[in-house]
């Protein structure tokens, strides 16, 4: 998926972009629905984040991460643009340009799919009642307090239930070294 | 900077989710402007985001890839910076650096150019203004040298990170950089620092819950 980012980035490679639509927009689109947008405000902003992917290509480079990861990055920016309403108060360090890369840490310097496969499975084998919390944050967008009242739990039993999911994947992360 | 006060990783990974209440999200926000430390932790955390994107079943789009507005964007293609990233001006002046970047677009560069409203003898606030209708409250507060808060409690969490001088309380010493993580239900009547005083960013839930009955009927007219 990255070559064919930079073959957008270096040609305009409009074959290769519409790869990377075929791929994306479907997963971006149902993202934005999952995070409360009705089916037509989530295609429009699967279509625009499209389009952001298509007019800065250039801006990609390796050291971001994984081309999933940037594309996941704008819309997730988009969303909190448009769906919440809220300022972007999120930036993503990562993604700060003006800063230089800080050191990565030791997991980091592990292939990102190693990492993004070891992430995969520690989600996939968390206990049901933190595998739901991490959802609903992530993938439906909600706070802690949201969640709580969601699932009719205090606030701390839904933080302490975020942090124990965290510390597997960190532990496993760790295990990588 | 050695920053020991680091906020809770339940509420890191909110913020890397994305889902974090605006006030509180920009406390976190600047705290991460300052701390490398928790960064790396977002940035591990933001890779959750990415394999549940990953995962999710596709939902067919009903149009096609946008190549016309593809075209019609290239003239000013190279216009804006990179989406991916949030930028403010750069900071100048004598307290050049001291209001954290993501801050510098809402309350300016310099905490003694902030418009601060005065609410009891040593101790002024300035609200941060936050979109409508979203929910909790940001506020800029100054405590002058060795100037005790009132204690109080709290009915929702708190989230408070030190921009100058330093505080103590019953939970240690937070200096520069520092955030304190309060939950629901903790009180705490903070001492600010003898020399500098203190200046912190706080983000709160729910109204703070004075202990004292003058601190209290004083309250809505302090607007705390």
């Amino acid at each position: 998926m990255a070559d064919l980012l930079q073959r957008v980035a270096a040609n305009g490679d409009v074959e290769a972009f519409r790869a990377l639509f075929q791929s994306y927009a479907p997963r971006v689109k149902s993202y934005m629905m999952r995070q409360g947008a009705d089916p037509r405000t989530a295609e429009e902003l699967a279509q625009e984040t499209l389009l952001t992917v298509w007019r800065k290509a250039a801006l990609y480079s390796d050291d971001k991460g994984s081309a999933t990861t940037w594309i996941f990055t704008i819309a997730r920016n988009l969303r909190i643009d448009r769906l919440r309403k809220e300022v972007a108060w999120q930036p993503l360090p990562e993604n700060n340009d003006e800063e230089p890369s800080p050191e990565p840490t030791p997991d980091e310097e592990l292939s990102e799919r190693e990492r993004s496969e070891k992430v995969r499975s520690v989600l996939a084998e968390l206990p049901a009642d933190q595998s739901e919390v991490v959802t609903l944050a992530y993938v439906e967008g909600l706070s802690h307090s949201e969640i709580a009242q969601r699932l009719g739990l205090p606030l701390g039993t839904v933080k302490s239930r975020m942090r124990l999911a965290y510390q597997k994947i960190r532990d496993a992360l760790e295990d990588l070294r | 900077m050695t920053i020991s006060h680091h906020p809770d990783i339940a509420n890191l990974m909110c913020c890397a989710a994305g889902s974090q209440p605006e006030a509180f999200a920009a406390v976190i926000a600047s705290h991460l402007s300052l701390c490398k430390t928790c960064c790396c932790e977002v940035r591990r955390m933001q890779q959750i985001g990415v394999a549940l994107f990953d995962k999710l079943e596709p939902v067919g789009m009903s149009g096609p890839a946008p190549v016309v507005a593809m075209r019609a964007g290239e003239a000013d293609a190279d216009a804006k910076g990179d989406p991916s990233s949030v930028s403010a001006p750069a900071p100048c002046g004598q307290n050049a650096g001291e209001v954290p970047r993501p801050l510098v677009p809402l309350i300016g560069a310099d905490l003694d150019q902030v418009a601060w409203r005065w609410v009891a003898p040593g101790i002024w606030i300035f609200p941060v203004p936050l979109s409508k209708g979203c929910c909790g409250e940001l506020r800029l507060i100054k405590v002058a040298p060795g100037k005790t808060m009132p204690e109080h409690g709290h009915a929702g969490q708190e989230l408070t990170l030190i921009l100058r001088g330093s505080y103590t309380d019953a939970f240690g010493t937070y200096r520069v950089g520092d955030v304190a993580d309060l939950d629901e239900g903790v009180a705490h009547g903070p001492v600010a620092c003898p020399e500098k005083g203190c200046i912190c960013l706080m983000a709160t839930e729910g109204k703070l819950i004075f202990k004292s009955p003058v601190a209290r009927l004083l309250q809505p007219l302090l607007g705390l």
